[in-house]
């Protein structure tokens, strides 16, 4: 292969290879991201981590990713190229998440070693990995967190509890955000470290969702150690790495990461709910019903809006006339058509909506919209997002935050007599 | 518009925005409406032609430009006058120019599309009819072939410009069909009514055809066989209409939060809550989407692709609900100085509520985005 080739001449061999070798995208696979349910999860990614080896094997793994830790050095043309020649194939979008946020945080922040000896695994679909930010106590407020690491010589002993984490209890590896120094501003007291999820002392839980499955798990650490060299970027500069590692899970969100495999997990937008709209209001008997008709029309222009709102912000970001955070109008537009749209069905489906098996037309649209709620939450809430557009792409004045500059170890001790 | 304009383009929004800024900025446009002035007179349109506006969609040899991308071109236009509330009937006469180049004889080219593109003529698109009838192919205005010309007789409304125009480009029904007719304004029995006039840089009129007669030379294309091009016509109105309507609610918005951040209430700036800050993102990001969908609409009209039709109701019903929506939050954003004449909100409130409604509301358009999916 010449460093040379062309994005054309790229996608030509790639749409070659793939015809051959992947399997087509199979119609339950829908089915996959927020609304599996466990056998069905757990199958997917087994299945991934094959389907990325025989791609890593072939030599089109991590495209953009630099050629020293297995990638392929190529440029986002490539990517499109490939998403392009793909289109139709089943591909291992559960390797989204290593490859598109923690992978390239590594590549960001991690030493030469970490790098070398993790990167081509992630590559290889050897290694699933996720991270571990929020905790019970401390969701949008990240900076709060309570999970410690305390330095014992060589080693980092840590305690506390992670939650929402995507998918950990299949996963290899995690980055995990903790406080090494209480007596700083909350900020300022952070490392990021990594490790095998599989260390001892780590237990996982996976969290049993209103929609049946388990996408989600929560983690418990009981005086786990690690090596010092699982420390990313520098002691107390956390904070810095987690910035590093939110922007590109963003990136992520809006299809400009360096994950191959198209932008986001369901493919929603490729099934086309409104099709299904219409199918659900003529099984309801409302396709004459001129107020059904008003929501189907509704649901058809959210669904219509969706690429051009996401191929302008894109531009916008890309044309550096949007501060990076332009990504959180992605994933708030995302969020909040995908509920409304849940929301329509349910108006529509009427009783069976919710009174019918999954076997029904109308069955399964009370469940989905259970799940669409996940998605009003996941990865950043509604309100964090709207807090990021009006602050930081806006430039709007933040509120007032009594916790700036204060040592954590006095917030806490506030927090605690009140 | 693209994000990333070619040098040519920028040129053209620059040209615009500084011609508009001199020669009709808001603060004009509501002076002469106070007065009970008309908005523009011909000689401000044919400056306006005199930088390209009106010569778009012609080509060179009939006083066009041959853009290299006139439906780019033009919704950039189309911006920058929405940007400024901008008066002159840049949407009416495009439709014209669309329907002579598509489907107009070489007499009939020869004849209109220089002086349309050198904005000497100016020519209304009588589309509409009560109530609420959009859609070209739906017209009930009656056009009876004669021995050697049409007999047209029926009531058009809402017809932009129907004040100063010279010719009215009338839609009407045939026995085979729909066609579309060139009247002039001079023709016996058609009778223009003002409209009350609540945009302030647009009039409106209804126009009355009683037993009109035209030759047979008038109509536009073969009656019963265009209706591809009134089609094309009407998604290049919605188009227009979207680049305008965007470029003004980029502006007002942009206007308002400059403002709720610089004001102080309470000791902090107004934008600092979040009871105000949450609002404003919500509109920000209803706003890109408008931006983007107005521009993937411009493209899919300028490559012809088969779901120009659709993207241009689900972009009709989008920017027309959000916009109107987003300006009046603005209005309450801006307090009590928004309420007053002299304050420009009122100026963008009132083309989004009137260019909401015309070209079919949006909730016309989400029935229509229904028949179009197959529902």
């Amino acid at each position: 292969m010449s460093e040379q080739e062309t994005p054309a001449a790229f996608g030509a061999r790639a749409r070659e290879w793939i015809t051959r070798n992947l399997p087509p995208a199979d119609d339950a696979g829908g089915a996959g991201g927020l609304e599996a349910d466990d056998a069905t999860e757990l199958r997917l990614v087994a299945e991934a981590r094959q389907l990325q080896k025989l791609i890593f094997d072939a030599g089109f793994a991590g495209i953009r990713y630099p050629v020293e830790f297995g990638g392929q050095g190529l440029a986002r043309a490539h990517q499109l190229a490939w998403r392009e020649a793909a289109a139709g194939y089943r591909l291992p979008v559960e390797f989204n998440v290593t490859h598109g946020i923690l992978g390239p945080t590594l590549l960001d922040f991690g030493t030469q070693e970490q790098k070398a000896r993790h990167l081509p695994r992630m590559l290889a679909g050897e290694e699933l990995w996720v991270q571990f930010l929020s905790e019970p106590a401390a969701g949008s407020d990240l900076a709060g967190l309570l999970t410690k690491a305390d330095r014992d010589g060589d080693r980092f002993i840590v305690n506390g509890s992670k939650i929402w984490s995507t998918g950990a209890h299949f996963s290899d590896y995690a980055m995990v955000l903790v406080r090494t120094d209480p007596d700083a501003p909350k900020h300022a007291g952070l490392s990021m470290l990594y490790l095998p999820i599989a260390t001892p002392g780590v237990t996982v839980t996976p969290i049993k969702l209103v929609t049946g499955g388990s996408h989600f798990c929560q983690e418990f650490f009981d005086d786990v150690a690690l090596p010092a060299a699982s420390l990313i970027g520098e002691q107390n500069d956390g904070w810095r790495v987690a910035t590093g590692l939110l922007f590109h899970e963003r990136n992520m969100v809006a299809g400009n990461s360096l994950n191959d495999h198209g932008a986001a997990e369901g493919g929603e937008s490729e099934a086309g709910p409104g099709g299904e709209l219409i199918e659900l209001a003529r099984a309801a008997g409302r396709a004459r019903d001129p107020y059904t008709r008003q929501l189907v029309g509704e649901a058809l222009v959210l669904e219509a809006l969706a690429n051009p709102a996401i191929s302008r912000v894109n531009a916008l970001l890309k044309a550096g006339r949007m501060p990076p955070a332009g990504a959180a109008i992605v994933k708030l537009l995302n969020a909040v058509s995908d509920y409304r749209i849940r929301e329509i069905a349910l108006e529509i489906g009427g009783t069976r909506a919710v009174m019918s098996s999954a076997d029904d037309p109308a069955g399964g649209h009370a469940q989905r919209w259970l799940g669409a709620r996940i998605r009003t939450l996941a990865g950043g809430s509604n309100e964090m997002q709207r807090n990021a557009i009006s602050e930081r792409i806006l430039g709007l004045p933040r509120e007032p935050s009594p916790d700036s500059g204060v040592p954590f170890s006095q917030l806490l001790a506030a927090r605690r007599r009140t | 518009m693209d994000v990333e304009l070619s040098d040519e383009q920028r040129f053209l929004q620059q040209t615009m925005r500084k011609f508009l800024e001199h020669e009709a900025p808001v603060a004009t446009v509501r002076e002469r409406a106070g007065r009970g002035e008309p908005p523009f007179d011909r000689g401000y349109w044919q400056r306006a032609a005199g930088l390209g506006v009106a010569s778009l969609l012609i080509p060179e040899r009939l006083g066009g430009v041959d853009a290299g991308q006139p439906v780019l071109d033009l919704v950039i236009v189309a911006e920058e006058m929405g940007r400024q509330i901008a008066p002159g009937p840049l949407l009416p006469t495009s439709a014209v120019a669309d329907a002579l180049v598509r489907a107009g004889t070489p007499e009939q080219q020869d004849r209109y599309l220089p002086g349309l593109a050198d904005g000497s003529l100016v020519a209304a698109w009588a589309v509409a009819e009560e109530p609420d009838v959009w859609e070209p192919a739906a017209a009930a205005t009656a056009a009876d072939r004669g021995d050697a010309d049409w007999v047209l007789t029926g009531r058009k409304t809402a017809v932009e410009a129907a004040d100063v125009a010279d010719q009215f480009l009338v839609t009407a029904a045939t026995a085979a069909g729909t066609g579309q007719f060139l009247v002039p304004r001079d023709a016996a029995g058609l009778s223009v009514r003002p409209l009350p006039q609540y945009d302030l840089g647009r009039r409106f009129a209804d126009v009355e055809l009683d037993a009109v007669h035209v030759p047979a030379s008038a109509a536009v294309g073969e009656p019963g066989d265009i209706d591809a091009c009134l089609e094309h016509q009407y998604v290049l109105a919605l188009t227009v209409q979207a680049a305008e309507t965007a470029g003004l609610l980029e502006r007002i918005f942009t206007a308002t939060v400059e403002y709720a951040a610089t004001r102080y209430a309470f000791g902090r700036p107004l934008a600092s809550y979040q009871a105000l800050k949450h609002r404003i993102a919500d509109h920000k990001m209803w706003l890109e989407a408008a931006l983007g969908l107005s521009t993937a609409l411009a493209h899919a009209l300028a490559d012809s692709d088969p779901g120009a039709a659709r993207l241009a109701s689900a972009t009709k019903a989008h920017v027309g609900e959000q916009s109107v929506a987003i300006i009046s939050d603005c209005a309450q954003l801006f307090g009590g100085i928004s309420m007053t004449w002299e304050h420009d909100l009122h100026a963008y409130l009132r083309r989004a509520t009137v260019n909401k409604v015309l070209y079919g509301s949006p909730a016309q358009h989400r029935e229509r985005l229904c028949a179009l999916a197959g529902l």
